[in-house]
């Protein structure tokens, strides 16, 4: 009797032990199958972007490269070099960098004052100013778009990398705001009370203070507002044209003209050009790159 | 005078956000509004008009279609993505080897732009040399995919490429709601005798409401304002088949020079959000105020 009871009590455990096994497999293979659908653009625009277009036509979207051609690439940064006509991606390249340098510096530096004043220098209404500021994350730009294309007309400066800058500061700072303003409010209040007591003024409080711990969040709103202003496409395109464009209106350009032949190696060595820097930020700096996400998720 | 600079420095330093935000979202969405009350075309023309631009939007079959699309797309991109993003959440949370390499891997395309993973995606789905060609070759000879040109289908090749780019997102969010349960209440619950199964339908997920109400919003907040995607992949077509209202009104107004017109489709687009983000405010600001 107790033999028995002991044997399939035994028996039991050896085949839940076989189903969690099993479960463990599927999962993996859920999960391992998942990754392959996320990957599979990613290795077929490089594997597309290495091929000549003979190959294209021959192969199929997951064949790998006989050999491995850089040509592409060399066409879509530097052109075939014919002149007119000839659309390439270098100097758009520049102009997003000359658009998203200042761009994140002014806006991270507008968003941390307020933050600091809004935790730390409160006054009367205060929450009420953090909510107006706070819904400018959410608007959708079209609603804005018609006057702000005036705006910049009558300021003459549309159609430039300056008018950009100026766009992707002003639409920044509901973000900045709002992740310097999260960080402040966590950090204790007497800090800032004792220094006041010692004779510091507002400068000196945030610049040796507060400046100096804020290391991490400075940090993500930099990751979040270079990864917003680089992919930005409808600001780009609509103030600006020809050769003062950022790089995604390039790129759609690029892709779009329809020229001869459609080379489908050269549009895809360009999609990952323009799409390098944000990839490698994020692979650097993934951590911080969710972390704005999950609390800033607001823009798409 | 000196006296009074200093006391009020942190006003004087708040206000260029302050004043910013006011004129360039608050004056300017004003703006946008009295325009759509006029009968403004190439140029601005001040004098009211009435809802006249409004009946013209409504009775536009264009706007129309822009509507059912933005509607269709909504639907099937928040369904996919809260699903996607929920099972990789659980999935995840099951003490996986190589969990890092895999959240990565999930998440990348968020750090794309809709232009390059268009461009990609437009180049998977072309009916000659994409999935339909490498389908073919695999031996299933009968095998068409023209879903990019096809006027019936081309709207899901949008949700297709939608739902890739942003799942990983709602997956990082209820992965990070799953983590903040304190582990007592998984194991109390095991003890008792509940299956992994109740466990997370039963207890974790009916506990994740403010996650869902957040995807939600953000969801929403996306499929209204999509518009890099569509250019990217389908510029509206075939004809206007994949137009949405984001798309509509950039055309209308720089392309057909109705400002009138397309002033009053963005205050539509402007209410959509607005009807979803301001419950979501205030319901935010009361759970902050609660704490």
């Amino acid at each position: 009797m107790q033999d028995s009871l002991q044997s399939t009590y035994k028996q039991l455990e050896q085949k839940s032990k076989y189903t969690n096994i099993f479960l463990r497999w599927f999962l993996y293979l859920i999960l391992i199958l998942f990754a392959s659908y996320f990957i599979f653009p990613l290795y077929v625009m490089i594997v597309t972007s290495l091929k000549t277009m003979e190959e294209i036509r021959q192969g199929t979207l997951l064949t790998w490269p006989s050999t491995l051609n850089f040509d592409s690439w060399a066409v879509a940064w530097g052109g075939r070099g014919y002149g007119a006509g000839d659309t390439y991606l270098k100097p758009y390249f520049w102009n997003s960098i000359k658009m998203v340098v200042p761009a994140v510096f002014f806006s991270t530096f507008i968003g941390a004052m307020a933050g600091y004043v809004l935790t730390k220098w409160r006054f009367k209404g205060d929450k009420w100013v953090f909510l107006f500021l706070l819904f400018g994350c959410f608007i959708p730009y079209q609603a804005i778009l018609l006057p702000m294309a005036r705006t910049l007309g009558v300021l003459g400066i549309s159609n430039s990398v300056i008018g950009l800058v100026l766009v992707h500061t002003v639409y920044g700072i509901p973000f900045t705001t709002l992740f310097f303003r999260n960080f402040y409010v966590s950090i204790p209040t007497e800090l800032v009370k004792a220094a006041r007591i010692d004779g510091a003024g507002f400068f000196k409080i945030f610049f040796k203070i507060l400046l100096p711990i804020s290391a991490p969040i400075i940090v993500v709103t930099v990751i979040w507002q270079f990864t917003q202003i680089w992919n930005d496409f409808l600001f780009g395109s609509t103030f600006s044209f020809g050769e003062a464009a950022p790089i995604q209106v390039a790129l759609n350009n690029m892709v779009l003209s329809s020229t001869s032949v459609k080379e489908y190696n050269v549009d895809m060595a360009s999609a990952i050009i323009a799409g390098i820097p944000t990839l490698i930020v994020y692979v650097l700096a993934g951590k911080y790159f969710i972390r704005g996400l999950t609390s800033g998720a607001v823009k798409g | 005078m000196f006296k009074w600079l200093e006391k009020n420095l942190p006003k004087i330093v708040m206000a260029p956000a302050v004043g910013l935000i006011g004129w360039f979202v608050y004056g300017f969405v004003l703006w946008t509004l009295y325009i759509s009350f006029t009968n403004s075309k190439i140029l601005p023309k001040y004098e009211l008009w009435g809802f006249g631009q409004y009946s013209k939007l409504w009775a536009s079959r264009k706007w129309l279609i822009s509507v059912d699309n933005l509607l269709i797309f909504t639907a099937l991109f928040l369904i996919f993505c809260i699903v996607i993003g929920i099972l990789l959440a659980i999935f995840l949370d099951q003490k996986i080897r190589a969990e890092g390499l895999l959240r990565t891997i999930y998440l990348y395309p968020m750090a794309l732009s809709f232009i390059v993973t268009g461009t990609a995606w437009k180049w998977i789905l072309n009916p000659t040399l994409g999935i339909q060609k490498l389908v073919v070759d695999w031996g299933f000879e009968n095998f068409t995919f023209d879903w990019l040109v096809n006027r019936e289908m081309a709207i899901y090749t949008i949700v297709i490429a939608g739902v890739w780019q942003s799942a990983g997102f709602v997956m990082a969010l209820f992965l990070a709601g799953l983590r903040s349960v304190e582990d007592e209440i998984v194991k109390a619950a095991k003890i008792d005798g509940a299956s992994l199964f109740t466990v997370y339908w039963k207890i974790l997920l009916p506990m994740m409401r403010p996650v869902f109400f957040t995807s939600f919003v953000i969801l929403v907040h996306i499929s209204i304002k999509s518009y890099d995607l569509i250019v990217a992949l389908t510029q509206g077509g075939p004809g206007i088949s994949t137009t949405m209202p984001a798309l509509y009104m950039t055309q209308t107004a720089f392309h057909k020079s109705q400002v009138g017109l397309s002033a009053a489709s963005a205050m539509m687009m402007f209410m959509a959000v607005a009807a979803v983000i301001i419950p979501y405010l205030y319901s935010e600001l009361r759970r902050e105020n609660a704490r």
